[in-house]
């Protein structure tokens, strides 16, 4: 890419929230469903409805705020939103124009590498989603060339977030991890499902393009159309690379909004006539102002889980974990704070990220039972680590115990020390294994002194055999290595 | 104040298709009336809030609590034009 | 007199006690209707059927022991409020044929109480106008002189009430489409409080200034309807969640004690000699009722009409928005969505109605938005801060109603002459106050053949119902105005 122009980047998110009924009204809130059957007066728009909040919406948009450090404002305001269209039943949109529920705040995200980054937001505000258009007649489903449109109004009325970014991030590397960081954190709020497939999360990106170190923005351009993370990386860099081109050839950025295409990897403008939008924002009169009580914003606050930003941080800087593995660990709350427990009342960390990741994480796919749903609870987790750092059992031992936990056998310890499975560490008990393996296998021995030094390993395995799993395997090595040599 | 009223573009927001003798005919009605709410620009406004609602409720909210929808074929039967469980609108072009 | 002239107090009370059906009151209204609806016009839609059943019900719930205040009380509902199965016009092409799948708040709360709807009344398009002209599906006419208007918007409830073609009329007032058709035709109008009265199912005009109340033919039952209305209704997140006292059994004997502001700014004399007397005649009587007089000012009252009409006509321009030909009412089918909407639209809404979401769509449009859209909402922070101060110095204010009797068909072809209609019930409609319009005596216009019914308005503090209701039946019982005549309709009968 050019290095003498950088990109200025912001983000506009619209995320659907987890809440049971929509935003003003008591339909069900669900993805999909038979085409037009979660409808009411209200969200048809019918003649004399009326819209009545959903107080639980507006306590997850300020949950949100909060998280990142928003301002929760005394005021805030609903807003009509005016203009056309076939799945908004109102043909206004029930918005927030001037006096959004949070102000400010900053989203941590951190890339690849580990390495922190900050981006202010703007603003998140509460709205109502559309219902969704199916055009069809022209074959392929796209809004070009088709002949007319479906309409299913299950979606309309659908409380949304909207959450603007500055335009602080420089790549679409950090456009995605930022991203995922909003991501992460909307998901351990409980706010959203945050599904870009489902359309629980929409994004729009504001690109535009500057000389290395200028203050001044360039000319912007609005892109659409991003179905994935991974387009929303491609169609940056796609349109980073189109605008310096253009300015390289001394040409001029047009304002305007461009829609991605997935399968040709451009962008390409999406409007033929400039028709300024009129949106005729004023103030909702079917609607009463809100002043979210200082009580309740601190409720709220309190009742704010780790945030996943804060929980990378801590295991990467703190418990020395890699980047790899503490994305891993925060990407799903519920490992993120089992992981939490165990290494409260453990003092290896790196040991309890290798289970939790490793070991755990392999039985809860197969069995379909979530780690922190699993009968392994974390104390006992911890129990084993601490086992195995004591050298009391090893690494083969204590897979097959977290194997058994899992099935609800409970305390390792008690497991170990009913069944004798300590590690047998005595060196003349083991020298006893060795004697008994090495005259039970001469021609192997033979084979051994003939240079074929790799029947070593079953050697090795058979003395752990017979010593039913339990010999320290380090040492085992070495008395078979030594005994060979003799 | 401004006292002109731009018809057409004001009835193309509004979704409204005019005939030229209503242009005309609007036109002037409105200019008349925006000649009678001019005198609104009299009054010393500088200092005085705006007056959305003359209620002064807060938060009246709802629980998230779910309640009956109402009967697809009810709504439909009076669809202007449906498509088996949709509603259909003639194509949409893009803006 | 006969039985159907009776107050909906007097019908309630001979229901409950069994003395009449509420089947017999229904029947005898329905062949009343039948005569005199081609002479009057006060219903889009007769609810022969449905009212019948609603009064099979009334009469087992009564049966059952149920003390229904308003049981078997005939009432007309004015077309922009839905009922449940019946076709909801609100006077206009666009939802001809739109039938309604929910009934409205206040509509159920009256229905809940006993009351039987008539029929779906007349109105002027989308509740825009004040002589009920500016329906798009019927004529209404005046049943005081069938050559005059009923006033609007809710000509077809008032004409319904004064025709005894109902007992009672639901109406919506935004700028004086309650009091001022009261005042055409000899009836109590009654405008709450915004916020008393769900607005849940009332097709919106101007979300903050609509407000549904009663036309009647006696303020007690304007009380009763009233009682039976009024309160917090989840569904419109706007009602004000305070408690109601009962306006019906609380009427005033006497005005001792009231102090009743004259408006410096509406002097009667600029109404003319014949009205001016009137007025003065009015408030004469209030005086002798007990009440003291005292002047207070309204400096900015004049700015009424043009914040008004900056207001109410940007609110109605986003509340209209809906009727686009997708998911009810009429379509004209166009190449695209797009032409589909401005023709649908054409076609579908009046002169009127198309006048108002103009200027209501220039108003919010940017760079007029605060010129015209904030300056209006600033005016009617100081129209509402002139009725706080008067009403430091008053308990009530009264003043006229209207700036003239019920006009000929046609008389007010200009459309700013008609929104002048307005001038007296507009402020009070922006200070979100309980206004009602009483009769106060009679006039014969102009040219006019006969005398024709004035009103009297009365305005009160918010929230003040009970107070308004109850000075305005002193004012009542001690004139008996409404009485002096009845409507024109020996000669009409069908």
């Amino acid at each position: 890419m050019n290095a003498r122009y950088e990109a200025v980047i912001g983000v506009e998110c619209h995320v659907e929230l987890k809440t049971k009924t929509k935003m003003f009204c008591g339909c069900v809130n669900a993805f999909g469903g038979e085409p037009n059957t979660k409808i009411c007066p209200v969200c048809l728009g019918m003649p004399g409805a009326l819209p009545v909040p959903n107080a639980q919406a507006i306590e997850l948009i300020i949950a949100a705020g909060l998280a990142f450090g928003a301002e929760i404002p005394a005021f805030s305001k609903f807003d009509r939103k005016n203009y056309f269209y076939p799945d908004m039943p109102k043909d206004y949109q029930i918005s927030q124009y001037d006096m959004p529920l949070a102000i400010g705040g900053t989203v941590k995200y951190w890339l690849e590498d580990g390495t922190m980054r900050e981006c202010r937001l703007t603003r998140i505000h509460l709205e109502e989603d559309t219902g969704k258009s199916t055009h069809a007649g022209s074959g392929d489903g796209r809004i070009a060339g088709s002949s007319y449109s479906l309409v299913d109004f299950n979606r309309a009325g659908v409380p949304l977030m909207e959450c603007v970014s500055e335009p602080e991030l420089r790549s679409g590397a950090e456009a995605v991890a930022y991203l995922e960081s909003l991501r992460r954190t909307l998901l351990a709020l409980g706010v959203s499902d945050v599904k870009m497939e489902e359309g629980s999360l929409r994004c729009d990106a504001n690109v535009s393009i500057r000389p290395a170190g200028s203050a001044e923005l360039g000319t912007k351009t609005e892109i659409k159309n991003m179905n994935s993370f991974r387009s929303v990386e491609r169609a940056i860099e796609s349109e980073r690379a189109r605008q310096i081109e253009i300015l390289s050839n001394g040409g001029r950025i047009v304002q305007e909004t461009r829609g991605w295409d997935e399968v040709n990897g451009v962008t390409h403008s999406m409007r033929s006539k400039e028709e300024a939008h009129d949106y005729r924002y004023f103030p909702e009169p079917d609607l009463v102002p809100l002043e979210p009580s200082r009580a309740a914003v601190e409720r709220l606050r309190a009742a704010l889980p780790v945030l996943p930003a804060q929980r990378f941080e801590r295991y990467t800087s703190q418990l020395g974990i890699g980047s790899k593995q503490a994305t891993q660990l925060v990407e799903t709350p519920s490992l993120g704070a089992y992981f939490d427990r165990v290494v409260a009342c453990s003092n290896n960390a790196q040991q309890a990220s290798n289970f939790v990741l490793g070991d755990l994480s392999r039985l809860a796919n197969e069995t379909g039972v979530a780690v922190a749903e699993s009968a392994v609870s974390a104390e006992h987790l911890a129990e084993l680590i601490g086992l195995v750092d004591a050298k009391r059992i090893n690494s083969k031992i204590a897979k097959e115990l977290l194997a058994r936990m899992w099935d609800g056998a409970g305390s390792p310890a008690a497991i170990v020390e009913r069944e004798g499975l300590a590690q047998t560490t005595d060196p003349g008990a083991i020298a006893a294994f060795v004697e008994e393996v090495l005259s039970a296998h001469p021609s192997v021995v033979a084979e051994f002194k003939a240079g074929k030094s790799n029947v070593m390993g079953f050697l090795v395995g058979q003395v752990m055999k017979a010593s039913r799993g339990k010999a320290d395997p380090a040492l085992v090595n070495e008395l078979v290595r030594t005994k060979l040599s003799s | 104040m401004p006292d002109s009223i731009d018809i057409r573009y004001v009835a193309t927001l509004a979704r409204i298709a005019l005939t030229d003798d209503e242009v005309e005919v609007f036109g002037r009605q409105l200019g008349d009336l925006l000649g009678h709410v001019n005198a609104l620009a009299e009054l010393d406004t500088a200092s005085v809030s705006a007056t959305a609602q003359v209620i002064e409720s807060r938060n009246v909210l709802r629980e998230d609590r779910p309640a009956p929808c109402l009967d697809r074929e009810k709504v439909l039967a009076q669809a202007p034009q449906r498509q088996g469980a949709f509603f259909r609108v003639p194509r949409i072009i893009a803006e | 007199m006969e039985y159907i002239e009776k107050s909906a107090a007097q019908i309630a009370h001979d229901v409950r006690t069994r003395v009449r059906s509420a089947a017999e009151v229904t029947d005898a209204t329905l062949a009343h209707v039948e005569s005199v609806e081609g002479a009057v016009g006060a219903y889009l839609t007769v609810l022969a059927d449905s009212a019948r059943a609603h009064a099979a019900r009334v009469d087992e719930r009564v049966r059952n022991g149920e003390k229904l205040a308003l049981a078997g009380v005939p009432v007309a509902v004015k077309d922009n409020m839905c009922l449940d199965g019946s076709r909801t016009t609100c006077g206009s092409k666009i939802l001809e044929r739109w039938i309604a799948p929910y009934t409205a708040t206040a509509v159920a709360r009256m229905l809940e109480a006993g009351a039987v709807p008539i029929g779906k009344a007349n109105c002027d398009e989308f509740a825009m106008g004040s002589s009920c002209e500016n329906s798009a599906l019927g004529v209404t006419r005046n049943p005081y002189d069938l050559t005059r208007v009923p006033g609007g918007s809710s000509g077809g409830s008032a004409a319904a009430v004064a025709a005894y073609e109902a007992a009672l009329g639901m109406g919506s007032d935004t700028g004086g489409s309650i009091r001022e058709p009261g005042a055409f035709c000899n009836l109590v109008g009654f405008k709450p409080t915004y916020g008393r009265i769900s607005r849940y199912g009332l097709i919106a005009f101007a979300s903050s200034l609509d407000q549904i109340g009663p036309l009647a033919r006696t303020v007690e039952d304007a009380a009763l309807a009233y009682d039976a209305m009024a309160g917090f209704d989840p569904m419109d997140a706007t009602t004000v969640d305070r408690p109601v006292e009962a306006a019906a059994g609380a009427l005033r004997e006497d005005l001792r004690g009231l102090r009743v502001g004259m408006v410096r700014e509406f002097d009667s004399a600029a109404l003319g000699a014949a009205l001016d007397a009137l007025y003065r005649a009015a408030y004469r009587d209030l005086e002798r009722l007990g009440a003291e007089l005292v002047e207070v000012s309204l400096p900015t009252a004049a700015y009424g009409v043009a914040t008004y009409y900056l207001i109410a006509p940007a609110e109605c321009s986003s509340n209209l928005a809906r009727f686009d030909g997708v998911r009810y009412g009429l379509r004209v089918e166009g190449d695209d969505v797009r032409s589909m909407y401005d023709r649908t639209r054409a076609a579908g809404f009046g002169p009127e109605v198309k006048r108002r979401i103009l200027i209501g769509t220039h108003a919010l449009s940017s760079g007029y938005y605060d010129a015209y859209y904030v300056r209006a909402q600033k005016a009617r922070t100081l129209i509402a801060g002139d009725f706080e101060r008067a009403f430091a110095q008053c308990d009530l204010i009264a003043c006229p109603a209207a700036s003239c009797p019920a006009f000929e068909f046609g008389a007010k072809s200009d459309p700013y002459s008609m929104y002048l209609m307005d001038y007296y019930t507009i402020p009070m409609a922006l200070a979100g106050l309980p206004a009602l319009s009483v009769p106060c005596g009679w006039t014969t216009p102009e040219g006019g053949r006969v005398p024709m019914p004035v009103g009297l308005q009365l305005c009160a503090p918010l929230f003040a119902e009970k107070l308004l209701l109850g000075a305005a039946r002193a004012y009542e019982a001690a004139t008996g105005h409404a009485l002096a005549r009845r409507p024109e309709l020996e000669s009409v009968r069908a």
